[in-house]
């Protein structure tokens, strides 16, 4: 599904390096999980990845089933099934959810080369998945993301994840801002769109999600790179010692 | 020559070039006389005057009015689908056999020019006094102007709530021609009136209307501006507000090469309510300015300014916006925000907001910004898959939005979004 290697990122306006040298393979139905501290690169590879301008990639590569991704614009990465759920969803004034929403589907479908969906299908396909996700019908009216609760801007992403049904969802630290029944309510969205096609790299800082979504692989990454990789008893690990032990074992 | 001298040799051309006219009843001749005194005294806008800084008025006081080209429209004409009493001007003048019969429940209404020739009228009360009311301390000298010239436009008397709105649809024949229009309307106690404006009237364009709003009436404006490229608008709104008074305004702009909006609110009575909103798209060769002057005469009254200037291709957007709180207006709510979307270098947004205020107890504010399109929000949008020239487009349309949502009928609203997604999509073919 997602594979990268090598990858070197840095950063246009600072002559700063942020990725060093990332490899990573997440195969169809998985579920990988980057751990790190502060610091060591994960929100950037979720945004290099997603395509966000202000990163120069140095070296390296990061293919979607063999597709390039790093060649081509955002909107085209989402075509292709990538989806970024955003550590911080961006506030929006004057364009509603709904207007997004439907722009976006229907763009991509058009990218596709698939016909767009009419007002009604689509306004059927919203409302089922906004019922499952506790979003009602005032907030799919206002603005994007204006005025929502931090719960509501997390739940907001993952409505526009099940609506577009990207195949590799990226997930940068949904978890922050939310407090227990919220993020409850966030990964059982997550874990109702698992799937044989689709694969999840969920970014965090803590284990607790990770009791929620639980993963196949997790990472660790620190400075740039991925340092250790291992099973769900990774993450207790981190838990429970912090990052020092295995990054002094490491080093 | 000196400045000063330019500028009255100047007024003296712009008074010989149209005559005032002639044959009409003694007030209305005083009114024409005292505005022919009132520009003689202050001379012709210059671009060394305070308020023309920003705007060069060169081009709405040259002798000749310029040859514009015709834009064929391809999209529906405004706000044509509501029911509205429709009075058509072509270049300027009234074309009855295209307009409905002039007549409403509701109001008095006839020409301006029959008006004037009346002895005993209402608008004597009106008809130059706003206007002169309004050129302190800041002078509106094509005002004055057009107060001394016009013969177009028309009287309106409305007694009670009327809710079929007039429409004024300015449609163009000549290709250089100048219109001078002016409309004196007097809304009497609790009364209520929608007026309607669209078109760009003439390849120059002079308007200027007088709306006096007694205690609880309520004046609702909306307006479009055409879409001609060349051609030069000037237009003053005076508006005097009694007790409890409404006063609502919007103006779309989508083009035109140079425009002028004043629009002048004096609170006269307590309570009242003024929201002046302005919505400006501008594209290559367009010069934009709104000139705001809200005075506060009276207590409790709230006024808001909401002015929203999409720019690209060298286009010039300007907002000056005076808040003036006179110390008898004590617990004025004031609001006032005038913002730019420049979409390439090139643009400019040039704005002055100013407040001045005597009384204590007041609460004030403004804002101002200028910039491009939010990079952060256009990622977001891509994301997702839209293209960037559409995300670009959605956050165009939610920028101007906000001065848009100061329209109170929804369905008037909705025929102005139309419109700017309009001239959105044709900017992108």
């Amino acid at each position: 599904m997602l594979k990268i290697e090598n990858l070197h990122v840095r950063l246009e306006e600072e002559d700063k390096v942020i990725l060093r040298g990332v490899d990573l393979e997440v195969q169809p139905g998985q579920v990988h999980a980057i751990m790190g501290p502060n610091g060591s690169g994960k929100s950037t590879l979720s945004y290099v990845l997603a395509g966000r301008e202000g990163y120069e990639v140095t070296d390296g590569t990061a293919t979607l089933d063999g597709e390039d991704l790093l060649g081509i614009e955002a909107e085209e990465r989402a075509a292709l099934g990538l989806f970024l759920a955003f550590q911080y969803p961006v506030e929006i004034p004057g364009v509603t959810n709904m207007t997004f929403l439907r722009t976006a589907v229907n763009s991509q479908r058009k990218a596709r080369g698939e016909e767009e969906m009419n007002a009604a299908d689509f306004l059927r396909l919203v409302r089922e998945k906004a019922r499952t996700l506790n979003i009602d019908q005032d907030m799919l009216k206002r603005p994007i993301n204006v005025g929502f609760s931090g719960g509501e801007k997390k739940r907001n992403e993952i409505l526009q994840m099940a609506v577009l049904e990207p195949r590799m969802c990226i997930l940068d630290e949904t978890d922050s801002g939310l407090d227990v029944d919220a993020m409850k309510l966030v990964a059982e969205g997550v874990n109702a769109l698992r799937a044989q096609d689709r694969s999840f790299l969920v970014i965090t800082h803590y284990q607790r999600l990770l009791d929620h979504i639980t993963p196949d692989v997790v990472h660790i990454m620190a400075d740039g790179r991925i340092v250790q990789s291992g099973g769900p008893e990774l993450a207790l690990e981190v838990e429970q010692n912090g990052y020092g032990d295995i990054l002094k074992s490491v080093a | 020559m000196a400045v000063p001298a330019q500028k009255f040799e100047l007024a003296a051309h712009l008074l010989a070039a149209r005559p005032v006219p002639s044959g009409e009843a003694a007030w209305a001749t005083a009114a024409r006389a005292a505005a022919v005194e009132r520009l003689t005294r202050m001379g012709a806008p210059h671009r060394r005057d305070e308020y023309f800084k920003f705007t060069d008025p060169a081009a709405l006081v040259a002798p000749e009015a310029p040859a514009v080209s015709h834009v064929a429209p391809d999209e529906k004409a405004a706000f044509a689908d509501s029911d509205q009493l429709r009075l058509v001007f072509v270049d300027g003048v009234f074309a009855p056999e295209r307009s409905d019969a002039v007549a409403l429940e509701g109001l008095e209404i006839q020409p301006l020019g029959e008006a004037l020739r009346t002895d005993i009228h209402w608008a004597r009360e009106v008809f130059g006094k706003l206007e002169e009311r309004g050129q302190d301390p800041v002078h509106r000298p094509l005002a004055a102007l057009n107060t001394a010239q016009a013969t177009q436009g028309f009287a309106i008397r409305v007694t009670g709530v009327v809710r079929r709105p007039i429409a004024f649809v300015y449609e163009r024949s000549a290709d250089a021609v100048d219109a001078v229009v002016h409309h004196v309307v007097r809304l009497e106690e609790k009364a209520d009136l929608t007026l309607i404006e669209t078109g760009a009237a003439a390849s120059r364009f002079s308007g200027v209307t007088e709306v006096d709003v007694a205690d609880g009436a309520g004046f609702h404006h909306v307006r479009t501006q055409g879409r001609d490229h060349e051609r030069l608008a000037f237009t003053a709104m005076f508006a005097r507000l009694g007790e409890k008074s409404t006063f609502k305004s919007f103006t779309l702009t989508a083009n035109g090469r140079l425009t002028r909006n004043e629009q002048i609110v004096e609170f006269a009575g307590a309570e009242g309510v003024a929201h002046v909103a302005g919505a400006c798209l501008g594209d290559g060769d367009f010069h934009h300015d709104d000139t705001i002057f809200v005075t506060h005469g009276a207590p409790d009254c709230e006024s808001r300014q909401v002015f929203k200037k999409v720019l690209r291709n060298g286009a010039v957007g300007v907002f000056q916006g005076k808040i003036l709180v006179r110390s008898i207006a004590q617990r004025t709510d004031g609001y006032q925000i005038s913002q730019g979307l420049l979409l390439d270098e090139d643009s400019q947004f040039l704005t002055k907001p100013e407040l001045e205020i005597y009384a204590d107890d007041v609460k004030c504010s403004h804002g101002s910004t200028c910039g491009a399109v939010d990079e952060t929000a256009l990622f977001y949008l891509t994301s997702r898959g839209i293209p960037r020239g559409e995300a670009t487009d959605l956050l165009v349309l939610a920028f101007v939005d906000e001065a848009v949502q100061e329209i109170e009928d929804e369905g008037l609203a909705a025929d102005v979004r139309e419109r700017l997604a309009g001239w959105v999509a044709r900017r992108r073919r």
